[in-house]
């Protein structure tokens, strides 16, 4: 699997996302991770296998768990990818405001509505 | 300098775009901006020299559309298919395949928008599925979901990655 695409799987779940919000303030280890989740130490370790896979996070020593400042490349390039794509949609929105506006503005001087 | 409510593009699983956004304005005049052909090419036509050309648009079930953009410098894109659902205000579902120029078409998502009546506003919710992931992914990354416009110099560089990516 490409790196986008395993950052991408990484990052499609909502636990994952927060474990790395939780790792990006710092160091931990696995039960203080798990802890927040209320889930087990065996379903946390799940999902830091696939973060790590990813490269979003590395163990460090003593089944300490850190993220992965280096790896934060393709956290970095799966962003870019979705947001130049949506760069482009919100052009097209912001004109459809405008024309929105200028709709809205049209039918209140006809003052008249339709339903 | 007007604040604009925020689009969100996500991608909830392997093979979907989903985009969210709202709108200021009644649901049955954002349907319009989106079915009215004189309005769409208001608004859904690229870059400031492009123009948007509806050339076709049966808008109910099993009616088919095709929609030409073209830029000045000669670049053009079209997007063709078939609708299956045609529910005004509120929905419409529809297939969508692009081809550039005289190119053999690539990639075919499947488009279906949603729009929610919040009284003055509207929330719309549009959802692209993808054959594989392979599809979706090149879609995103060519950023040509419709009426992207390409400029020619780049458009031998775009259908060769389309080429290899899209998936029917």
């Amino acid at each position: 699997m490409d790196q986008l695409s395993m950052t991408f799987a990484a990052l499609a779940d909502p636990t994952r996302r927060a474990i790395l919000a939780r790792l990006a303030t710092g160091e931990t280890s696995v039960t203080e991770l798990a802890e927040p989740f209320n889930m087990s130490l065996p379903a946390i370790s799940k999902h830091l296998k696939v973060l790590e896979r990813a490269g979003l996070v590395a163990r460090g020593r003593e089944a300490q768990w850190r993220p992965c400042r280096l790896e934060a490349k393709p956290l970095e390039e799966a962003n870019d990818w979705l947001e130049r794509y949506r760069e482009f949609w919100e052009a097209s929105y912001q004109r459809l405001d405008a024309l929105l506006d200028e709709l809205k503005a049209q039918e209140k001087k006809r003052g008249r509505k339709k339903s | 300098m007007v604040s604009h409510p925020t689009l969100n593009v996500t991608t909830p699983s392997d093979v979907e775009v989903v985009m969210t956004r709202e709108f200021n304005a009644p649901r049955r005049l954002v349907w319009e901006t989106m079915s009215n052909p004189e309005l769409l090419s208001r608004w859904l036509f690229g870059p400031d020299d492009w123009k948007l050309d509806v050339v076709e648009d049966e808008q109910r079930a099993g009616g088919s559309f095709r929609w030409v953009w073209r830029g000045s410098d000669g670049a053009e894109m079209t997007m063709s298919g078939v609708y299956s659902e045609v529910v005004p205000p509120e929905r419409m579902v529809r297939t969508e395949v692009f081809a550039f120029g005289d190119q053999p078409p690539l990639g075919e998502q499947l488009a279906t928008l949603v729009l929610a009546d919040q009284g003055e506003r509207t929330a719309l919710t549009l959802t692209l599925l993808y054959n594989s992931k392979e599809a979706r992914d090149g879609a995103i990354a060519s950023g040509m979901a419709r009426g992207v416009s390409i400029s020619y110099d780049r458009l031998d560089e775009v259908l060769a990655s389309a080429n290899t990516l899209a998936t029917h």
